[in-house]
């Protein structure tokens, strides 16, 4: 089965990505495909390469990026709700006149029609989240 | 990408306390463009997106509650709005907004999108559905 994901918080206050990494892990060892991963809302936290948690925790950007590279995983940030929160690739540093990057490995910003698209073109799109 | 699916996007929490209701919507005009068939559904909190008369001066918040009203504009005919989440906190039909589509096979009559469904009505309307968006 063709699977799409959405995921609705931001890493550590929610479970809800983790839970996502957790259902993708599985949904991948039991053959099936993941098509697309969407980040919405506070998600979109989850791509930051900022991210440097104590080193007894678990780094959920890095995570995300390994996951992605090993699989060739889509991971989009939804442009819109990345601008409001800070989340800037090469593209929106120039756009918006920031000083730096910083996106996360394996993540791209994209429009929300990546998620209507994943819709479509999924057997089942999962929202993770409150 | 031909094939239409049924999209639905269940809207449960209040206008204002956080952002869920304001994205969702943000992803319903995006979505119209897909030419998709395109349920909206309010059931708890959610139902207090679409009262009339909302005034957020005090919150310092963006209202954008006036953005409900352009959704016939975007082909979107079909508002459901579960009763039980109404009358638990004691609202009728009448303080929602009026959301109307234009039928352009009727000399472009205005049609009434709100539908006010059972529990149980709306478990089947979900149930039909392609894809849930719930925000």
């Amino acid at each position: 089965m063709k699977f799409s994901i959405q995921v609705n918080e931001g890493p550590y206050t929610h479970q809800a990505s983790v839970s996502a990494l957790n259902f993708i892990k599985a949904a991948l060892a039991a053959g099936h495909e993941v098509f697309r991963v969407f980040f919405y809302h506070d998600g979109v936290n989850n791509g930051t390469s900022y991210t440097t948690p104590p080193q007894d925790d678990i780094n959920i950007a890095n995570t995300w990026s390994a996951l992605a590279k090993e699989h060739d995983i889509d991971l989009v940030v939804c442009v819109a709700a990345a601008q409001r929160r800070g989340i800037v690739d090469e593209g929106e540093a120039e756009r918006n006149k920031k000083s730096g990057t910083n996106i996360a490995d394996g993540f791209r910003i994209s429009g929300l029609g990546q998620l209507i698209e994943a819709g479509i073109e999924s057997d089942r799109l999962v929202v993770f989240g409150d | 990408m031909s094939e239409i699916k049924k999209f639905c996007y269940l809207n449960r929490t209040a206008p204002y306390g956080t952002v869920y209701a304001w994205e969702s919507l943000e992803v319903v005009l995006i979505g119209a463009a897909f030419d998709q068939d395109c349920s909206l559904v309010f059931v708890d909190d959610g139902v207090y997106q679409l009262l009339k008369g909302q005034d957020t001066t005090d919150l310092g918040i963006k209202n954008f509650s006036p953005t409900y009203s352009a959704l016939g504009d975007y082909d979107i005919k079909k508002i459901y709005v579960e009763k039980e989440s109404l009358e638990a906190r004691g609202l009728t039909v009448d303080d929602l907004q009026h959301l109307v589509w234009e039928d352009e096979d009727d000399d472009w009559a205005e049609r009434d999108s709100i539908i006010l469904v059972t529990k149980n009505e709306l478990a089947k309307v979900i149930d039909e559905q392609d894809v849930v968006l719930s925000f």
